[in-house]
Parts: structure tokens; sequence; C-alpha cells
């Protein structure tokens, strides 16, 4: 793993993807060594604000030595990082965490990727990096569906650019590469995207737990980032169906490196690391085999 | 500790500010003679424990030291004060654990640790490698698990224990050793009785009086004080009308708290003979510098290694170009130089 570093970015752009939510693009030599499900810390510049903002990455370009960082505006750090504009600098140390172990997905499998709310962006770099058919889904709280063209175009190809993906279906957008697809071929990018909304605005109504059983899906694998509740509930489909799940945690932090033992959680063994039931977030995850962790 | 000459020091150093840009070239003058590495001393000595420089970590901030030694050559520091270790392992509190407040933080970590059998073997032999000095961190619910953990540390490479009787996240009553003179007194007198190793006893600033804990300390044989633990205090959600922390309560750390810390170590450098290491909200060298102005001998970064992970060897250098810009050739003759 890339030595951990603490270095001053350069802002490429930012956009507001929806109400709160910011994509921002930064060129910092961290990218090169960063992997999906990882994160960052972003030091606000205000120094009332001392402690660095944990942000998941949500893209990363090793060669152009980009990294993509879609976040919500919850406080004061956030607010101000909001404002950071082309050309600007900000501090950053990183690259911190595991990432999704892609390895396990292996060729062969179906993997189904969850992201509800703040939890989809580092879910797309998941689905660029598997090797494996992959579908998605994806939960927000209404129609303001950000990152759903960008992951059409990663599960489906450049389809998503020509129109030859993007079918709505009553969940969403199915795209093209489903088994039995007219070569026959299951292509590295065979998959699709679900979408469910809390308003029933877009895809299906609920969350991505009723996407999953309104469409039938039957993976093998799953990944999953966002809300606690969202991640007990993949913790029990995944056990109900006997397969694997990953799921990506949170916590308030404070290092970021697993020194101050800030951000754990509990694991259902004794941790090799602190030889009590708990696990750093930062350090030993943020991803955990579901069944490691008592969430 | 050269405090007679401090005085003269202090006055050159006024004089030096009266007549202004010349005594500053003139000492400019002297350090380009002297070349870029001119021989600063920053070498302290402790209870006959000899430190190279007076930085250290402040315990809870810094591990064993493994995660920062990504960042930062633990062969630099004066020593790494571990994170405070029980008999037994503690699994800490619920969480949220962490919340950041205006210029600081709160933590209510609860002493997590994995014990002294695993500290002793991993952390241990680990901190053994480098040329940095060891302070075990020693917590406990009562005297005997505290002096249980001192034993086991008898016969180890750790050069010092520093006994926390302060923190103020842990239910059992840990705290109460340090916010009661007698108790504290009874706990160290104990614990000296005990401890290969001379021993530090770290101080709550959550009592009436510090001096008055401090002298307790010394009275029942402390070989040195650190001070400050973290300031009780609490944050509260009012979108949701809850403790942001599980534990409710946390201890306050960072900038935030430095003139309190500042203070206390002056009040006690002046109530008693032991040295002091001080910390709390020290980010840069000029904080260390008011601290050994204040009277420690060494200081100790804490809550800021959280933001700057290179906080520590960054304060090491800025000592030394401190010493160097004004002309002064041995660290001791600013350590407790303003009265």
């Amino acid at each position: 793993m890339a030595q951990k570093k603490k270095v001053t970015a350069r802002v490429i752009s930012q956009t507001c993807l929806a109400p709160g939510i910011y994509d921002l693009r930064l060129e910092t030599e961290l990218a090169a060594g960063a992997r999906c499900g990882q994160f960052v810390a972003v030091y606000p510049k205000d120094k009332s604000t001392l402690l660095p903002r944990p942000i998941s990455i949500c893209e990363a370009d090793p060669r152009a030595g980009v990294l993509r960082l879609v976040y919500r505006v919850a406080g004061k750090g956030t607010a101000e990082f909001s404002g950071l504009a082309a050309g600007d600098g900000v501090e950053l140390l990183g690259v911190l965490g595991n990432g999704f172990p892609v390895e396990k997905a292996r060729p062969g499998m179906r993997a189904a990727l969850l992201g509800g709310g703040i939890g989809v962006p580092p879910i797309l770099e998941l689905a660029k990096s598997l090797r494996c058919e992959r579908d998605v889904v994806a939960g927000y709280r209404d129609g303001r569906c950000f990152l759903k063209e960008d992951f059409e175009r990663a599960v489906c190809g450049t389809g998503a650019q020509d129109g030859a993906c993007g079918v709505p279906t009553a969940a969403g957008t199915a795209c093209g590469g489903v088994p039995g697809s007219e070569d026959g071929v299951l292509t590295s990018s065979a998959g699709a995207v679900y979408v469910a909304t809390e308003d029933g605005s877009v895809g299906t109504k609920g969350n991505v737990m009723d996407a999953i059983r309104e469409n039938g899906l039957e993976p093998d694998i799953l990944f999953a980032c966002g809300p606690l509740p969202m991640l007990r509930a993949v913790k029990r489909f995944a056990q109900e169906k006997g397969i694997p799940a990953y799921l990506s945690l949170e916590e308030r932090m404070a290092c970021g490196v697993g020194a101050c033992l800030g951000c754990v959680c509990k694991t259902v063994g004794v941790d090799a690391h602190s030889h009590v039931h708990n696990a750093r977030i930062c350090t030993d995850g943020p991803v955990f085999e579901a069944g490691e962790v008592d969430i | 500790m050269g405090i007679g000459g401090n005085g003269e020091r202090m006055t050159g150093m006024k004089a030096g500010m009266e007549t202004g840009r010349n005594r500053a070239g003139e000492i400019c003058q002297k350090a380009a003679e002297a070349g870029e590495n001119a021989a600063v001393k920053t070498a302290v000595t402790i209870a006959g424990v000899e430190f190279q420089n007076p930085v250290m970590t402040a315990s809870g901030t810094f591990g064993s030291g493994m995660e920062y030694g990504e960042f930062v050559d633990l062969n630099r520091l004066g020593a790494v004060v571990t994170k405070g270790v029980a008999n037994v392992p503690w699994p800490g509190n619920a969480t949220p654990r962490v919340a950041e407040v205006y210029g600081g933080m709160l933590n209510a970590i609860g002493l997590q640790n994995p014990g002294i059998d695993v500290f002793i073997e991993r952390d241990l032999a680990f901190l053994q490698q480098f040329q940095t000095r060891i302070i075990v961190n020693v917590c406990g619910k009562t005297v005997e698990d505290y002096l249980e953990a001192v034993e086991r540390l008898a016969d180890t490479k750790a050069d010092m224990l520093e006994i926390n009787v302060s923190c103020p996240n842990v239910k059992e009553g840990a705290i109460a050793f340090g916010q009661r003179a007698d108790a504290l007194f009874d706990i160290t007198s104990r614990i000296k009785r005990k401890a290969r190793q001379p021993v530090i006893m770290k101080l709550s600033p959550n009592v009436t009086d510090i001096t008055e804990m401090a002298r307790a300390a010394e009275a029942a044989g402390a070989d040195a004080l650190s001070m400050i633990n973290t300031l009780t205090g609490v944050k509260i959600d009012i979108e949701r009308r809850k403790f942001v922390l599980a534990n409710r309560t946390g201890g306050l750390s960072g900038p935030a708290i430095r003139p309190i810390a500042v203070r206390m170590v002056w009040q006690c450098a002046n109530a008693v003979k032991i040295p002091i290491i001080g910390m709390g909200g020290i980010a840069a060298a000029e904080d260390a510098i008011e601290f050994l102005m204040a009277g420690a001998t060494a200081v100790a970064v804490g809550a800021m290694n959280f933001v700057n992970p290179y906080a520590t060897v960054e304060v090491i250098d800025g000592i030394e170009d401190y010493l160097r810009r004004h002309g002064i050739r041995d660290i001791h003759e600013i350590i407790g130089c303003v009265k």
C-alpha cells in the first residue's frame, strides 16, 4: 500500500450535483495509490475546525493524478469545501483505509453493489474496478439521482453515451450485457443499474433492499456503503442468502490513521489489533465482511 | 535547571528588542558565523533519564508510535509516551467517541487498550527498535490494577512510567485518584514503592487548585509531573437534542485549552521542585516554547498529531530554529525564564 501522506492538492473543478451534494475533482499525487473504497481526509482552512473530514473516493485516475470526491455538506468543514473553486489548494491526508476487496468477486460471480445516499459515490470506483458481472443499486431520498449517468457509463461501457444503454424499467435503468445478451458473451462490463427513491419519484419506491427484491436480483456477493440501517438490512439479506457481504462503515473520526481509537466498530470476535471486540474503522476498515462486525 | 541564568537572558532579550534591528542583525550574524547547524543543546534530563530533545507525544494521541511512524522518524522524538495500558484489556466506551469543538476536540475513548501482556510483547518490542525514550502510560480502576501493570513493566525497557490518574472518561473512578490530594498522595506513594522506573504523575486540570495536587504528588515521591490531562466538556447536538458523545462528557484538548495549560504549568513550576512535562494544545514550536518558559522541562504534542501528523518533528525543528535565531546555546536558558 502506498505510504500515507499529507499533501496539498489542486482543485480542478467543483460542481453541485444536487442540493448539498458536491462533486470535487482534485489533482493530487495521492491518486496514484488510491483504490475503490479508500478515503482521504480533507482539511478545512478555518483553523477553528481542526480535524480533517474523511471523504470517500468516488473515482481515482492514477495516470492523470486525479481524485474525484462526491460529498454532502454536513457541517462547517464541508460547507467550506463547497466553496472551493478551480485552482484552489486544499490539504489532504491519504490515502486512508482499506478499499473494497475486489478480488473476492471472482469471474463468473454476479455482484450487487449497493449505495445509499452519500454512500453512493464510493460504489462508482468499485463498479469500475470489478471484473465480474455487477448490478448497481443506488438509493436516494428523491429524484435527484446524482451519479446515475456515471454508473450507467461505468456498468454499460460506452453504451450509455450513445444511447444503447439506459433502457428504462420499472426499477430505474437496466443496461445491456445481461446474461444471455445477443452475442452471448458476458463482457467485463455486464450488469445493470437500478435506482430506489424514498419518495418513489424514480425507480423502486423505497430503499435499496426494496429494489433488490422488486427486481429479483440474485447476487453471489454484496458490496455496500450507506447509512447504518441500510447496512444492517444488507447484512441480514446476506445471512439469509448465505452469501458474503462487504460493508463500508463510517464513524466520527479524529486521526484517520488508527492512533486515536475514536472510530471503532464492534466486532464479533476479538480483534487482532485491539485484543477487544473493537476494530478501527479508519485503519482496519472502513470495509468489513458483514459477519465480522456487530452492527 | 539553570534558572539563575534565565533572568539575565531575559534581560538580554528585552534589551535586544529595545535596540531593534541592530540586535537582531547581530544575532543573525552570530548564527551565520556558527553555520546552519550551529550546535544548540536541546537535551534535557528528567529524574536521571536523558532525553535527546524535550519533545514527546501526549498519551493517547500517538498509539505506540506504529501509526505515526509512517509520517515521522520516531528516532527523532524525545520520547514516545504510549497510549494508556491497564493490567487487562479494556474495551473502552461506545461511539461516538470524538467530537470536534471550536479550536479543539472532545474525546471519550475510555482508555481502550489491549492489556499489559500484549502491550509488552508487541508495542514495547516495536518501540525498542528506535532511538527514543519510552514512557509507558499506565491506567487502572483500582490501586491494585495500577500496581499489577507497574510490576509487569519492572523488567522491561520502559524508561519511565506515567501514571494516568486523571482520565475523565472512565467511570470506575480512576479520576478520583487525581481529584483528591489525599488519594493522589496514597496511590503515588504505593506506586513509587513498586516501580522500578521513575514515575511521572499525570495531573487532572479538573480540580480547584492544581498546585495542591502537584504538591501531594511531590510529597509522595513522584519523580515528575505531566500536565494537563483534558478538561471535561460536553457538546450537545441541538438538532437531535442529544449529547454528541455516547459517554455524554468528554475530555477537551487542542489549542482551545492551551492558555489554561500554560497557566497551570506555570503555577505548578512555582509550587514544586520536581520537573514538569507540559502539554495542552501544542501545535507549533512557539506553543512548546511558552510551556518551557512557564517552567516545563519537556513538552508533549497531543491532539495536534491528529491535525498534523508531522507536528512532533516540526516542533523539534522549530525549537532549534528559535534557539539559533536568538543565539541561545542551551534550552535550559529558557526553561522557567518567565516567572
